[in-house]
């Protein structure tokens, strides 16, 4: 059995500092290890982004990186989302849209579709599912997800 | 996943003295998205991941007007669309680099490991080639070079040797009135695996019309990708009209060797061939005269 290694990472701003044998993956690790399940694992091979962080600020699949690639990164979950004022607009603008329904998708949409905002704060309809095809979402059928991402535009950019 | 181990070598050197002492049971890790699902579904056995993203040669990106592109072999796909000057020199990268996966796999995958996988159906491969680019390899007995259409041997196997890596790629600075494209084909429109795919580029010559050098590869449909040196002597000395993209693209079908598989016929894939030829020579064209006006 390998050595355990040691992992320093900031996770959602906060220092975080454990141990992880090389075959776990950061989904893994967030959700076993440091009790962070608002990070989901719909297929664990890459395909549905339910499992979505931003890894140094970039999206990513975290059941597609190892929890050891994490050390001295910059990671942000789901978790960090909600600013100290409460929700985040996205997140009230799934709940008032229902954009979910068993909600497995949501923490991947919701992280996908904030770093999206941050890069493009008046994305279309068409950059939106573009940049969110990365994400399957198995009852919504989308559409509510989309106008609930353009819903949030209007939000932040109504400074709410 | 099945236990391993873990290097992050910081050096070429590190990283190949790795790679010889634990031969094949070692691998190397860049982005992942290939490599973590094939060993998490059991396709693949090791005992060491060697990762060398924190190794400088593998994740620069240097680009020289006169030399040409040094493209790391674990550049993200995303760093590469968006950095200012290779978008705008090197279109058929960018073509491929924008088409893998979706934006997270985009921001770990990279086109040295797109290779290194060697899948007939690389989408970055056939866009490589149009763009002639060289694999640089470190080794434990120095260096080499080998063009990109020689890299891939067979379905999943490349030629590195043992203790070899790739470290980057070496792309020459495109001529004057050069454009390249890269589509494929799927039945939706992301996150899929292609059908067909077609990496093409053109050189103009100063008339905006007469073809001086062409470059036509294909992806998925034979055993690794192919570049049709037919199709390229169809269209050289030609001007660029119909009927030299119509004997390219034959050229191109009569090149393919498709197998029937879950995405698609023989014969469908043939068919796609033409399309795809055609449709990528007319972008690969229509790049090189906007690259002629722009200057
Ligand atoms: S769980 Fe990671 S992409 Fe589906
Ligand atoms: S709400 Fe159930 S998968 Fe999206």
């Amino acid at each position: 059995m390998p050595d355990k290694a040691r992992v320093r990472a900031t996770i959602n701003g906060e220092p975080a500092d454990f141990l992880c044998e090389p075959r776990q993956s950061l989904l893994e690790v967030l959700r076993e290890e440091l009790k962070l399940t608002g990070t989901k694992e719909g297929c664990n091979n890459g395909n549905c982004g339910a499992c979505n962080v931003l890894l140094n600020g970039l999206l990513v699949n975290s059941c597609l990186v190892l929890a050891v690639e994490a050390d001295g990164a910059k990671v942000e979950t789901i978790e960090g989302v909600m600013g100290p004022q409460g929700l985040h607009p996205l997140q009230t603008a799934f709940l008032e849209n229902a954009a979910l329904q068993c909600g497995i998708c949501t923490p991947g949409f919701i992280v996908a579709a904030k770093a999206l905002l941050e890069r493009k704060p008046k994305a279309t309809e068409a950059e939106i599912r573009h940049w969110c095809a990365g994400n399957l979402c198995r009852c919504t059928g989308y559409d509510k997800i989309v106008r609930a991402v353009l819903d949030a535009e209007t939000r932040m950019g109504e400074g709410q | 996943m099945r236990a391993f181990d873990y290097a992050a070598p910081k050096s070429l050197n590190e990283a190949v003295s790795l790679l010889s002492r634990r031969g094949d049971r070692a691998r190397v890790l860049s982005g992942g998205t290939d490599l973590i699902v094939q060993v998490r579904e059991k396709r693949r056995d090791l005992d060491l991941m060697v990762d060398v993203k924190n190794i400088p040669e593998l994740s620069e990106i240097r680009y020289e007007p006169a030399a040409g592109l040094a493209l790391g072999a674990s550049v993200a796909c995303s760093r590469i669309y968006e950095h200012p000057v290779v978008s705008r020199v090197y279109p058929g990268l960018v073509d491929a680099a924008f088409l893998i996966g979706g934006i997270q796999i985009q921001n770990r995958a990279s086109l040295g490991g797109n290779l290194c996988n060697a899948s007939p159906a690389a989408d970055s491969i056939p866009a490589l080639i149009a763009h002639r680019a060289i694999c640089v390899i470190a080794g434990p007995n120095g260096g080499r070079e080998l063009p990109v259409e020689q890299f891939c041997v067979a379905p999943g196997r490349n030629a590195l040797q043992a203790g070899e890596l790739l470290v980057s790629f070496r792309i020459p600075a495109p001529p004057p009135r050069f454009g390249a494209n890269y589509i494929r084909f799927i039945p939706r429109n992301e996150m899929d695996i292609a059908v067909v795919g077609c990496g093409a580029s053109l050189t103009l010559r100063e008339d905006l019309k007469t073809i001086a050098e062409a470059r036509v590869a294909l992806g998925a449909v034979a055993p690794t990708p192919l570049l049709v040196a037919e199709a390229a002597s169809a269209l050289s000395g030609s001007a660029f009209s119909s009927e030299s993209v119509d004997r390219a693209a034959i050229a191109c079908q009569a090149a393919a060797r498709p197998i029937t598989d879950m995405r698609g016929t023989a014969e469908y894939r043939r068919h796609l061939v033409g399309v795809l030829t055609r449709r990528a020579l007319l972008k690969a064209f229509e790049r090189a005269q906007e690259a002629a006006n722009a200057r």
